[in-house]
């Protein structure tokens, strides 16, 4: 089991004909994902690598009956291509896009709302089962399938490093889902958790979070009063300094909110094994997890 | 992006949010002229883009020509130090002049994103003119905000929840309103992540002037702003950063003597904090990006080594689809076109990391391998200790 997708998961391509879309529709295809459809506006009717592509997700989704989109729209018509996937009813909407305005995000999440389709992102690297479906740009083989550890982060590269630690001492995945560095997103660490912990294969979690906002805090406190299974977590930043943005639109510390020592001290104070050197988390949640 | 105070009231002007009556300049017989035309007091506000100007003594008020002069001397040139720009300061290179106003009362008003409820918020406070964070340390309850959606816009009932709380006279009511809802339009228009009046007053007149204006807009929307991206000041801009922006790469300067490059925000971060609990500083925080290739690291160690304070290099990076060869490859090709001046620690794990290594081994650089993170960390405080 896993959560989210899996290896019946239908997957279309939102921009597939690009250089990023293209490249990355090869590697998840080659990685054993069901890569259904792409969506190219004005090439609808070519192939590519066997994949069929459509103008509209609409079209595209009544023809293949994909179920989920994995979106890599330029900045300026990302905001578009997710609201699009929301109303042709795609239940999961992952979008890689990086530097999405904020206003546009403000207005997508408000519009999800009230629509059942869930969104991953925007600036993250995806969703993966390992060994039965990647919607993403993580690199496949760091992975290993069959669990027990469900992971969720903010990071890209920070995750892989974590999950490369995690697979190093034995602990293999269920799934692996990056939520994004900006500051509107959306899917959160707390419906991570919860299906997480709905979940009956995935026995612990791992959450690595980063400076900015508050979603750490609420998500710790979610998981003081409901969580049933063991979660490590690791926070980036502690030398980050106050007012600047580091890389991540999301990851600043402004007005004394969003500092990496409030995030670690309200995620111990919840009971969450924090780790303090990322060097040893493998290590740390093989101790925590046997 | 930030822009100045003078350049965000040339908008509040567009967008009918009442001003002082000014202008701008950057020559003392320019901020004469203006004091001329305008009539005494006037106002002379240094224009950088840190808080806390007046503090530092980058705001004067003037009554006679002769402190006209003297302001505009003092101001003009200096380096203006304020808790927002560090010791080092900043060089006064513009002040804005304004005709001096009677203030009755001073009000706070901000307008952000709130990222957790996916609103738009509407700050305000009757404790105007004070540092805002302090009043909401303080006195919290003397703080007002507002929830706006931004899919239904600024209602009528926000506009009264604001106003009722600031316990603002009814006489005021009719133009206030109509300034917090231009000042949202502005706001949405032009994707500000921060739009900030401090103090708003309420003039010996009755009326509602801003006196201060603070803007931020986000840079992922300037492509759609071309009048927001000519309001650039390179002034502000430190150079290294201006000059990694350039190259497309990630880069802030920090205090530390441990310079770093590292392949993704999330890593970096966590690589900056490693190297604090080996018992080093970082010099710099710099994201190469998740799909760095060998002209990134090139320019990346460039980067650093322009820094002086550097003393070691730790480079950590993680092969996922950019695998640990190619990227091996990069390191040494740069290595030697750059000239490296200090000695370099490096870290690579991920997909073909075996290759990447022997790579650098095989490289005749000096190159000191590490095992793992903790010892990449280690190895690197060693050099600067």
């Amino acid at each position: 089991m896993s959560i989210l997708v899996n290896s019946r998961t239908r997957v279309l391509v939102q921009g597939i004909t690009g250089k990023e879309g293209q490249f990355h529709a090869r590697q998840c295809i080659e990685y054993g994902t069901q890569v259904v459809a792409g969506v190219t506006p004005g090439k609808g009717g070519q192939v590519m690598d066997g994949v069929p592509v459509f103008n509209t997700v609409q079209e595209a989704k009544e023809k293949t009956g994909a179920d989920a989109s994995l979106i890599f729209v330029p900045p300026p018509f990302a905001a578009d291509a997710i609201l699009e996937a929301v109303d042709a009813g795609v239940e999961l909407a992952v979008c890689i896009t990086e530097g999405i305005p904020v206003m546009d995000m403000l207005r997508v999440k408000n519009y999800l709302a009230q629509k059942d389709t869930r969104l991953i992102g925007p600036n993250c690297p995806g969703i993966i089962t390992p060994g039965e479906c990647k919607i993403g740009i993580m690199p496949g083989a760091i992975h290993t399938p069959g669990g027990p550890v469900g992971v969720v982060s903010r990071s890209g590269t920070l995750t892989y490093e974590v999950v490369h630690q995690l697979s190093g001492v034995g602990l293999g995945q269920t799934t692996c889902i990056g939520i994004g560095g900006d500051p509107v997103n959306g899917t959160g660490f707390t419906d991570c958790l919860k299906a997480f912990n709905d979940d009956p294969d995935t026995e612990a979690v791992v959450m690595v979070g980063e400076i900015g906002g508050t979603a750490e805090e609420q998500a710790a406190l979610w998981i003081q009063a409901n969580m049933t299974k063991p979660v490590v977590g690791f926070i980036a930043g502690i030398t980050a300094p106050t007012g600047r943005r580091m890389g991540h639109a999301g990851a600043i510390v402004s007005g004394g909110q969003g500092t990496a020592e409030a995030k670690i001290a309200a995620m111990k104070e919840c009971g969450i094994h924090v780790c303090d050197d990322l060097g040893s988390l493998g290590r740390l949640c093989k101790e925590v997890f046997s | 992006m930030k822009i100045h105070e003078y350049q965000a009231k040339e908008l509040f002007r567009k967008y009918e949010v009442p001003i002082p009556e000014g202008g701008v300049s950057d020559s003392v017989e320019g901020v004469e002229k203006i004091a001329e035309q305008l009539g005494l007091p006037v106002a002379v506000k240094a224009q950088i883009h840190a808080g806390g100007r007046g503090k530092g003594g980058g705001v004067k008020l003037a009554r006679t020509d002769a402190a006209v002069f003297e302001a505009a001397t003092t101001i003009l040139g200096m380096t203006l130090v304020t808790k927002q720009t560090g010791p080092e300061g900043r060089v006064v290179k513009k002040v804005l002049v304004e005709k001096g106003v009677g203030i009755e009362k001073e009000l706070y008003l901000s307008i952000i994103p709130d990222r957790e409820t996916a609103c738009i918020a509407i700050v305000a406070s009757q404790d105007g003119g004070m540092d805002i964070e302090e009043v909401a340390a303080n006195s919290p309850e003397r703080i007002i905000k507002v929830a706006v959606n931004p899919v239904t816009g600024i209602q009528g009932y926000h506009l009264r929840q604001v106003m009722f709380g600031l316990e603002l006279e009814k006489s005021l009511m009719k133009e206030f309103s109509t300034i917090l809802k231009n000042l949202y339009n502005l706001f949405i228009d032009y994707d500000c992540s921060m739009v900030e009046i401090n103090p708003l007053i309420v003039t010996d007149e009755n009326r509602i002037v801003a006196l201060d204006a603070k803007m931020d807009i986000d840079s992922n929307a300037l492509y759609r702003h071309p009048d927001v991206v000519e309001m650039h000041d390179s002034n502000e801009d430190d150079p290294t950063e201006a000059e990694a922006a350039e190259y497309d790469l990630n880069y802030i300067n920090l205090d530390g003597n441990v310079g770093n490059m590292v392949n993704g925000a999330g890593l970096a971060m966590a690589t900056m904090d490693i190297i604090k609990q080996a018992g080093a500083e970082p010099a710099n925080f710099l994201d190469v990006g998740g799909g760095a290739d060998a002209e990134k690291v090139e320019n990346g160690f460039r980067l650093i080594l322009s820094d002086p304070k550097v003393k070691g290099i730790l480079i950590n990076i993680f092969g996922g689809i950019l695998r640990c060869d190619v990227l091996a490859q990069g390191v040494v090709q740069a290595a030697q076109k750059v000239k490296l001046s200090v000695p370099v620690v490096v870290r690579m794990e991920g997909t073909n990391v075996d290759e990447g290594r022997r790579i650098l081994a095989e490289s005749g650089l000096e190159l000191i391998n590490a095992d793992d993170l903790a010892d990449a960390a280690r190895k690197v405080a060693e050099i600067v200790a």
